[in-house]
């Protein structure tokens, strides 16, 4: 007998198709073909139409809802992603970005028709500023990679400005993977210096690579184990005296915000994530958007154009000689900024310090409640994730990712795994400041059981998940036999 | 704000982790420069918020607009951010978790088979940032794929694309050839002078910065000739009717993908398509999301092909884009569907038939039609006075008239580029007219 | 072929006597199945240490070194059209091309499959 192939969960849109069927109306033409001349030339002309799929609205709306049924999200489920900072994403800012003033406004216009948006956009960077610590921002970058990337060619083209070639950045090796390739993709090199065995950067081994070679020393602060370097102002001092720049990879930055600003710390140049910290929706992998911020002796390689306060009037410049282009069609992924600054107004000044100090301290509640789970847990306090190995901890032949999986089938989103690439076997937790204690003391439980069950019916863990709307995907199979698209069998 | 704790309940979980003040937490930190004033405006409430915002984009309030260059205004069914908004959606991560994330990588499948139809390409990925970043990781993936060090490009291709791939190659060993246009479109003889077996790509774009259709057949045609691939950058409302990428033989499509569904907002987010030939598949930058079947063999969805990329290859990863305009691309994927195969041919049509409708009635009142070339729905016109004195007078009406050339290219100081899409009736085009002409007086 | 007859350089490339390079036992091992393989062009000029092919697995892609100096003599297509085969018979089926070898002598210098196999010990601890 074959083995039956279960059905798809939900048909894909053009398995919906049904010819002659439609979907969207449009108006009448109310200018009649007769008062236009001639139609275009036969040669520029589409040939044959793009097959998309005849649905009309109900199929579409119901395809796409039963769709979303299918995800994990923070609105739905605990998201304890590490680096992520998958938090609340406050409503009232989706309200906001809706209102019609907002969606018509097209980013060439005359400054004169855009004093809302561009006295949004300039107090945004101000406040960018005074939170990180730095003198100017640009709001451009339309992801961390490409703040990443903006950051990298600002110090490039400032050390070539003072005539100097210094081709090498330094990296941990516990650094985030978009790093060391925004490096190259800047056409510079990077050159990755090792941590000591607690996950801090080595300063003897940093000290020793630090020459008249280098541009740029980037560190994820507090780094990608969750710690704050200890020694932080003495390496910005060892950096600064080899006349390199300190540059911070700014993903980490819900640990910071409210309670110490990077710019007191030393650091030249950051980009940062409105949609970790500044609680924009990840929306399903973007769009997002990473801000740089810079000190004043930086601002002029800044991207163009730049918005300005001039006698009471905002302004787009250009007139940045320095500048290092253009890193976006326009101004930047201004509807996420838009929603940065909703939460901003929420919070305040006030507001502001809670998200670090929670986020901290339900990383820590964490740790210390899952110690006995695990042998590797850190006794030292974390900020605000914690990174633990699994070594040791679950039953034989049971590893890190089969936990990460069981915990689907609790309903939880799995912590991030085998990142940093330095800690065998690593869960890195988020839990963030907008989660509940019942909710991380349900995770706790969950995890304890989960721990007991890979012992007792290891099997049962190794084969999860055994619950989510459908079960491990055949990964080989989809990159020998790559299926990108559907394509009607005529 | 958002943080649930009680006082009661912080205080039990100071306990278990065994310090007594929070501050215990912050050994590592320094002390002197902790919790400094920031100067933030005081927390409002969630009415008064967006009450502050409503007030702030009525100051942006505006009655019509014939602005096009890049961003344009179409039509947006209301299904499609009543659907892409949903928390679902909105609120999840990046896919890596096939298991708790079909619905977002099925419909990126969706979005990527959509996207082959519309340029009648092989292959294309789940998105990039916007249309500028796709054209200048066609030309690095150009620049990898044939070890060639020279790319091509008509000055009739959207300046701020010029701009931004700049930006991307300004310190790669490749250089930039600019061809210069004739009336507006790219001149053909310069093209093929400009090319050599140093070329890797040729990029263009129809309809161009001017509205015009360029020759793309001829372009391929000069292109192939000298061995280079073409990266060939469209407006996806217009391949309604003109021909797409694949059909006069394009390596590599790109274009913006904002007119699918997603508003003007300001120029962002917007959306980055790019699809190429099976060829170069796997060398194709950013997320793809691939078909394959699950341990009990039912269909499923997961990301794939990423071997290359940063997390793993890291200073040897051929991009380093991490991410993808994921919910833009949800969205785009929706309008497609609601649009359908039919809808987009009619509303390729309603787009042509308004701007040459415009384009006469402008002409009646003293603003010809630039260029002999076909166009789309933008087109450039000359003015009886400078082009940026009508425009300002344009504006105390709340009307925006177009873009003035001058800015970008300065020989074209007197014209206007004007664009009319399915949105504007035929009675605002009159008014249009009007206006005008009146502002000429 | 018999491993013993092979020899090995410490990016984990075997080559044979006649030139024959691929990857070796335990390398197919560590980077998983194989999901694709990119290969030279023949008639490409190579210098050893070069990166000359890709491998690559689900989760990561890894270059293929030329063992010796030499000319790319012949590819292996039949590893492009089915991946599996460099995981499935590493030191037959699986091989990747072939190389001219400017000097015969250069292969004799490379590591023997017994020193190769003290390497990986090394390796690992």
């Amino acid at each position: 007998m074959p083995i039956e192939t279960p059905p798809p969960l939900e048909p894909l849109i053009f398995e919906l198709s049904v010819a002659g069927r439609r979907g969207l109306p449009w108006p009448k033409p109310d200018i009649a073909e007769a008062e236009n001349e001639s139609p275009l030339p036969a040669a520029l002309r589409r040939r044959t139409p793009p097959e998309w799929p005849e649905v009309a609205e109900p199929q579409v709306v119901r395809h796409f809802t039963r769709l979303s049924q299918l995800n994990f999200s923070v609105d739905t489920h605990f998201y304890p992603l590490g680096s992520c900072t998958m938090k609340h994403n406050p409503k009232a800012a989706d309200r906001v970005v809706l209102l019609p003033d907002f969606i018509g406004l097209h980013p060439l216009r005359p400054h004169t028709l855009s004093q809302g948006i561009l006295e949004i956009l300039h107090d945004t960077e101000r406040w960018l500023c005074a939170i990180c610590g730095m003198d100017a921002f640009t709001l451009q970058p339309s992801a961390g990679a490409q703040g990443e990337l903006t950051g990298v060619l600002i110090a490039r083209t400032y050390h070539e400005s003072r005539g100097q070639n210094r081709p090498v950045v330094l990296i941990p090796d516990s650094a985030h993977g978009t790093n060391p390739a925004s490096v190259a993709v800047a056409g510079l090199t990077a050159v990755t210096i090792a941590s000591t065995p607690d996950g801090h950067v080595d300063v003897d081994v940093l000290k020793s690579k630090l020459g008249p070679d280098v541009a740029l020393v980037m560190l994820t602060i507090p780094n990608t184990l969750g710690l704050f370097e200890p020694r932080l102002r003495e390496i910005a001092k060892m950096v600064h005296d080899a006349g390199a720049l300190l540059y911070m990879d700014g993903a980490n930055l819900n640990a910071l915000v409210g309670l110490l600003r990077p710019g007191d710390l030393g650091v030249d140049l950051l980009h940062i994530n409105l949609h970790k910290t500044f609680s924009t929706p990840h929306g399903g992998g973007g769009p997002g958007a990473g801000p740089v911020g810079v000190k004043a002796f930086l601002s002029e390689f800044l991207p163009t154009p730049r918005v300005v306060k001039e006698d009471g009037v905002y302004r787009r410049r250009m007139d940045f000689p320095k500048s290092i282009g253009k890193i976006h069609g326009f101004m930047g992924n201004v509807g996420i900024v838009l929603r940065a600054y909703c939460y901003l107004r929420l919070l305040g000044e006030e507001g502001i310090r809670h998200v670090s100090e929670n986020a901290i301290l339900a990383a820590n509640y964490l740790r210390v409640k899952l110690a006995p789970l695990f042998p590797k847990m850190p006794k030292k306090p974390c900020m605000h994730e914690v990174v633990v190995s699994g070594e040791g901890a679950f039953g034989p032949g049971v590893h890190t990712l089969d936990v990460a999986k069981r915990l689907l089938d609790e309903g939880f989103h799995a912590p991030t795994i085998y990142f940093p690439l330095i800690v065998p076997e690593a869960l890195m937790i988020e839990p963030t400041e907008t989660e509940t204690k019942e909710t991380l003391d349900l995770f706790c439980k969950t995890l304890e059981s989960i721990v007991e069950e890979s012992r007792t019916s290891p099997e049962k863990v190794t084969s999860a998940p055994h619950r989510t709307p459908i079960r491990r995907v055949d990964e080989v199979k989809a990159a020998r036999e790559p299926d990108l698209r559907f394509k009607r069998i005529p | 704000m958002f943080v649930p704790h009680t006082e009661e309940q912080k205080k039990q979980m100071l306990d278990q982790i065994g310090v007594r003040r929070f501050d215990d937490l912050l050994a590592d930190l320094p002390s002197d420069i902790r919790r400094p004033p920031l100067n933030l405006p005081p927390s409002l409430s969630e009415m008064e918020m967006v009450r502050h915002m409503e007030s702030l984009a009525a100051k942006d309030h505006l009655a019509l607009s014939f602005l096009g260059a890049g961003a344009y205004e179409h039509f947006i069914p209301s299904a499609v951010w009543s659907l892409a908004l949903r928390g679902e959606f909105a609120t999840a991560y990046t896919p890596y978790q096939a298991e708790a994330s079909q619905g977002t990588l099925q419909s990126l499948y969706e979005f990527q088979s959509l996207i082959c139809e519309l340029f009648g390409m092989d292959v294309a990925n789940a998105s990039l940032y916007d249309g500028a970043s796709a054209a200048a990781e066609a030309c690095l993936l150009a620049l990898r794929h044939t070890g060639k060090r020279r790319i091509v490009i008509p000055e009739t291709v959207h300046p701020h694309t010029r701009q931004v791939i700049q930006t991307y190659l300004a310190h790669s060993p490749a250089d930039i050839v600019t061809v210069p246009r004739r009336e507006g479109t790219t001149d053909l003889g310069r093209l093929q002078a400009a090319l050599g077996q140093e070329t890797a790509a040729v990029l263009f774009q129809t309809p161009n910065f001017f509205g015009c259709l360029e020759e793309s057949h001829e372009i391929a045609r000069l292109a192939h000739a000298a061995g280079a691939l073409l990266i060939a950058s469209s407006y996806p409302t217009a391949l309604g009717l003109i021909s797409p990428p694949g059909e006069y033989g394009a390596d590599i499509a790109v274009a913006e993908g904002q007119p699918l569904g997603l508003p003007l907002g300001y120029g962002g987010p917007y959306l980055g398509l790019f699809a190429c030939k099976t060829e170069l598949m796997r060398k194709m930058p950013g997320r793809v999301v691939g078909r394959s079947v699950d341990r009990d063999g039912r269909r499923a969805f997961v990301l794939t092909l990423q071997a290359r990329e940063q997390h793993i290859r890291r200073e040897k990863a051929t991009s380093n884009i991490c991410s993808n305009q994921s919910l833009c691309a949800l969205a785009a994927a929706i309008y497609m569907s609601l649009v359908g195969k039919s809808g987009l041919k009619e509303l390729a049509l309603l787009n042509l038939q308004k701007a040459r409708y415009a384009s006469k009635r402008l002409a009646e009142k003293g603003f010809p039609t630039a260029f002999p070339q076909p166009f789309f729905n933008e087109f450039a016109v000359k003015c009886p006075k400078p082009p940026e004195l009508i425009a300002e007078r344009l504006a105390k009406d709340k009307v925006l008239a177009g873009l003035a050339l001058g800015r970008y290219f300065p020989e074209l100081k007197d014209h206007l580029l004007v664009c009319v899409t399915e949105i504007k009736t035929r009675q605002d085009i009159d008014c249009f007219a009007d206006l005008l002409e009146r502002a000429c007086r | 072929m018999k491993p013993e007859e092979l020899r090995f350089v410490e990016t984990h490339e075997w080559i044979a006597p006649d030139g024959t390079v691929g990857i070796s036992d335990h390398a197919q091992h560590e980077i998983t199945d194989v999901v694709f393989v990119e290969l030279p062009k023949p008639g490409r000029v190579v210098k050893s240490g070069e990166a000359v092919a890709a491998v690559e697995s689900v989760k990561a892609a890894f270059d293929i070194y030329a063992p010796v100096s030499g000319t790319i003599a012949a590819v292996n297509e039949s590893v492009t059209k089915t991946p599996g085969l460099v995981n499935q018979s590493p030191y037959e089926a699986g091989w990747l091309f072939k190389v001219k070898a400017d000097r015969e002598e250069e292969r004799n210098g490379l590591m023997t499959h017994e020193t190769y196999q003290t390497f990986l010990k090394s390796e690992t601890h």
